[in-house]
């Protein structure tokens, strides 16, 4: 608990749903996910990329365990180890308690993380000199960094990432991916990113699965091999080609 | 200084009360401050006032504590809504007399049918206050800490509490009002002692001074309370709110 940055082992992911139907308030059925598999191996980063409105955040649900109407399974293994892995994530929103500090924030998602830890995920995040802020104090884009800096405190085996950047400017957006990218390559952990921007999937995953329309289905799957370090601008903008010419617009 | 004023003007009325009904109907406040230093001095007045305030202090947090964990439950589980809601509207509707008397009745004019009475008079005005903070309270939060596995206990204290904290405060400030007005009715009818009792004999013999000075008495007492303790208490719980603002 000496390292807020250095995961344990990280844990594997196998996600099988079968279908997802959701009941609407006038009663009537929608599919919204269909013979969706994947799995994700120790460390992996996979971003899910699919048009707004097509499911992703219930798929992210259903791995987090707050949506367990579907048929299928999820699996999250820890390696070796009987107790359950752990797990951060970030919402679309930031979800931050308003009536505690960011510092309170992180500690009560992360109890055993040590003060020092947590200062260097403050510090890695810009976030030093607002330890002792409230929520309502702080930009979207500052109450953003705090969610990920709490996902992250937990020192979590596996990363569910909800859209992280939505609603954020496209300079803010590029700079807080950038740092998202750094933390992902030295934490380790197995994580799911889901997002209708294709920059947000080409610079972060290992892997990108594409999801049609609903309900939504697995259309493709592009692997990076590129580290993530070494993804020049050209190459990413190479990466992104490729995707959107694997049939899969994101914003149309 | 408002407040002062706002103070200043009522001794005015006061006195021009007491010019216009005479001092036999409305003493004026020296006879009524006269009236508190001799009961003061005899010890009455804090045998009296004592007795009342413990008994408010138990109905207050008897009903506080059943009636917040009654609506928290009942704002969260819809079952227990369901059931629960018949007996609510009962309890809200029925006059405080006819529960105080059945308590007397079926309890004996004790000190519990004293107190019970009046913990159920306040019960379901906490529950209705709290139930409609439970039915507010963020989803989102909520799944928040399912994710990052909080304990029920760090889930209580931590997103649950202070999304209440409005609505408890609201219970109490209505709680505290509501519980010392039915204290002194439980008195006047089944207590040998306290402020209502007191005020009860004052009654009969019309003794206007001593009525006066134990109501001005309890409610300097009831102000002291709510300057001292529940504003202070609602300041703390929404500091990150003024701080925003």
């Amino acid at each position: 608990m000496n390292d807020a940055l250095r995961a344990g082992v990280s844990a594997r992911l196998e996600l099988h749903i079968a279908a997802k139907q959701y009941v609407a308030a006038s009663g009537a059925r929608h599919e919204v996910l269909r013979e969706i598999v994947l799995s994700l191996g120790e460390g992996e980063v996979a971003a899910i990329l699919g048009p707004s409105g097509c499911g992703k955040t219930t798929l992210l649900r259903i791995v987090a365990g707050l949506d367990t109407d579907f048929d299928g399974s999820v699996t999250l293994a820890g390696k070796g180890r009987s107790h359950p892995p752990k797990m951060g994530m970030v919402f679309q929103e930031p979800r931050l308690l308003p009536w505690r500090t960011v510092e309170q924030n992180l500690l009560l998602a992360a109890p055993g993380a040590s003060a020092a830890a947590i200062d260097r995920l403050l510090a890695d995040f810009g976030l030093s000199s607002h330890a002792r802020h409230f929520p309502g104090e702080l930009s979207l884009g500052l109450a953003r960094r705090v969610a990920l800096a709490r996902a992250f405190a937990v020192e979590p085996d596996i990363l569910l990432l909800d859209e992280p950047f939505a609603s954020l400017d496209a300079r803010l957006a590029g700079s807080l991916r950038h740092e998202l990218a750094k933390l992902v390559s030295r934490n380790r952990a197995t994580t799911l990113l889901v997002t209708h921007d294709v920059d947000d999937a080409t610079e972060l995953a290992d892997r990108i699965f594409l999801l049609s329309q609903r309900p939504a289905r697995i259309i493709g799957i592009v692997p990076i091999e590129t580290p993530r370090s070494l993804r020049s601008p050209e190459r990413l903008a190479a990466i992104g080609r490729d995707v959107i010419a694997r049939g899969v617009g994101p914003e149309r | 200084m408002l407040r002062l004023a706002s103070l200043a003007l009522f001794l005015v009325i006061w006195l021009v009360g007491t010019f216009a009904l005479g001092e036999r109907k409305l003493p004026g406040p020296p006879a009524v401050a006269a009236t508190i230093v001799a009961e003061a001095r005899s010890g009455a007045l804090f045998a009296n006032v004592g007795i009342t305030l413990v008994r408010v202090v138990l109905a207050f947090v008897l009903a506080m504590a059943i009636g917040s964990a009654l609506g928290l439950l009942m704002g969260r589980n819809r079952v227990a809504d369901r059931l629960g809601d018949p007996w609510l509207v009962v309890l809200l509707n029925l006059p405080a007399l006819v529960i105080i008397v059945l308590a007397y009745v079926w309890l004996g004019l004790t000190e519990v049918a004293a107190v019970a009475a009046v913990a159920v008079n306040k019960l379901p005005n906490t529950i209705v206050t709290v139930r409609e903070g439970a039915r507010a309270l963020d989803r989102g939060l909520d799944e928040m800490g399912r994710v990052f596995a909080f304990s029920r206990w760090k889930k209580l204290r931590h997103i649950v509490l202070p999304q209440l904290a409005p609505y408890l405060a609201a219970a109490m400030r209505l709680g505290v009002s509501l519980i010392w007005k039915i204290v002194l009715v439980v008195e006047l009818i089944g207590r040998p002692n306290g402020v209502g009792f007191e005020i009860g004999t004052a009654f009969q013999l019309f003794d206007m001074p001593r009525i006066l000075a134990y109501s001005c008495t309890f409610v300097l007492i009831m102000l002291a309370i709510e300057t001292l303790l529940v504003q202070p208490l609602e300041r703390r719980a929404s500091r990150w709110r003024l701080r925003t603002a």
